[in-house]
């Protein structure tokens, strides 16, 4: 419950991503790397409370995107996600 | 190390409050001048970063509750007793004083006139800020899709923007507004008393068949439930946009 009730919306990525990229992000596509299913960057889960920032599938909760920000040097774990689709 | 700042990304620009609005005992509304703000659509949030003396740093979301017709940006924020941004902006926060403010962000909880319709929004507590922006543009816009909102707020002095809701809802192709206040209801009260439930929605919520969009904002398991039920009533899935606030916010 303690972390179901931390979940929020991949839209709460809007901002990190907005650093990053020169697109808008959360309606970019992310294919799950697991069951393969395709949503909205902004309609996946993501938890933002850890010392990363973390996006799991909203179908099956694979992670799907790590984000960690250490002294201004970003890294993107990207390794859950089959691929990102945006442009 | 900083991070330079790069042309056609996102970085932290420095706002500076021209206006402070109590709209509960608990949620005011920050109204703020924002050099070369680039302007922004209904549903998108704004992150706030404070700075402390000793250089330590929180940062949070806040969804802009302004129109983009409107001359100000606005946040309105619920003060969390346990909120290290939220308290400060609710309990210290004064005109002149500035903090930094990245945005706006986000593409995907937005809806804008034209876009079609007709509009759903449910709110629970705070989470009516984004969908005001949506109805504050809608009348702005002179959108006429239809709009209904169902609130649900613990109590009438709970009522974010109370009588500008009053106003709107009175309005020629005003939003139609349905409140629920789940703790305790004035003397008199005739409107909804318990939480947005399935029974609710069915009284409520535009029929499926007249293809709405639906935006749904609030603490996590409200959201979580009341899409739930949604889908259940039979809007699909991908009708129903969601935006989260977690357990509390902060």
């Amino acid at each position: 419950m303690q972390g179901d009730a931390m979940r929020v919306d991949g839209n709460a990525m809007a901002g990190v991503l907005g650093e990053v990229f020169a697109q808008e992000m959360t309606s970019a596509r992310i294919a799950c790397g697991g069951c393969g299913k395709v949503e909205p960057v902004g309609a996946e889960h993501a938890y933002t409370q850890a010392p990363g920032i973390v996006m799991r599938c909203c179908h099956c909760d694979r992670v799907l995107v790590v984000v960690t920000d250490v002294e201004g040097t970003y890294r993107f774990g990207l390794g859950g996600a089959k691929w990102l689709e945006f442009g | 190390m900083a991070r330079a700042a790069v042309r056609g990304r996102l970085s932290w620009t420095l706002a500076e409050v021209v206006e402070l609005v109590d709209e509960t005992a608990k949620v005011r509304s920050v109204v703020l001048d924002v050099p070369e703000w680039p302007g922004h659509r209904a549903g998108q949030h704004v992150d706030v970063r404070l700075t402390a003396e000793d250089g330590y740093q929180a940062q949070r979301s806040y969804s802009i509750a302004s129109a983009p017709e409107d001359r100000r940006l606005s946040l309105t924020v619920e003060g969390l007793a346990d909120g290290e941004v939220s308290s400060y902006l609710v309990g210290e926060l004064q005109n002149g004083d500035t903090f930094e403010l990245r945005g706006p962000v986000g593409g995907y909880f937005v809806w804008e006139a034209g876009m079609g319709g007709p509009l759903l929004l449910v709110a629970g507590g705070s989470g009516v800020v984004p969908l005001m922006s949506m109805l504050r543009h809608r009348q702005a816009a002179g959108e006429t899709v239809g709009a209904r909102l169902v609130y649900s707020s613990r109590s009438w002095e709970d009522v974010i923007y109370r009588d500008e809701l009053e106003r709107l809802g009175s309005a020629s192709n005003g939003p139609e507004i349905f409140h629920t206040l789940t703790r305790s209801q004035p003397p008199g009260w005739t409107g909804y008393a318990r939480r947005v439930d399935g029974a609710m929605l069915a009284e409520t919520a535009w029929p499926v068949s007249a293809m709405p969009t639906a935006f749904v904002c609030g603490p996590t398991p409200f959201v979580e439930s009341v899409a739930a039920a949604l889908v259940l009533l039979g809007y699909p899935a991908t009708s129903v946009k969601t935006e989260r606030f977690g357990p509390t916010g902060g």
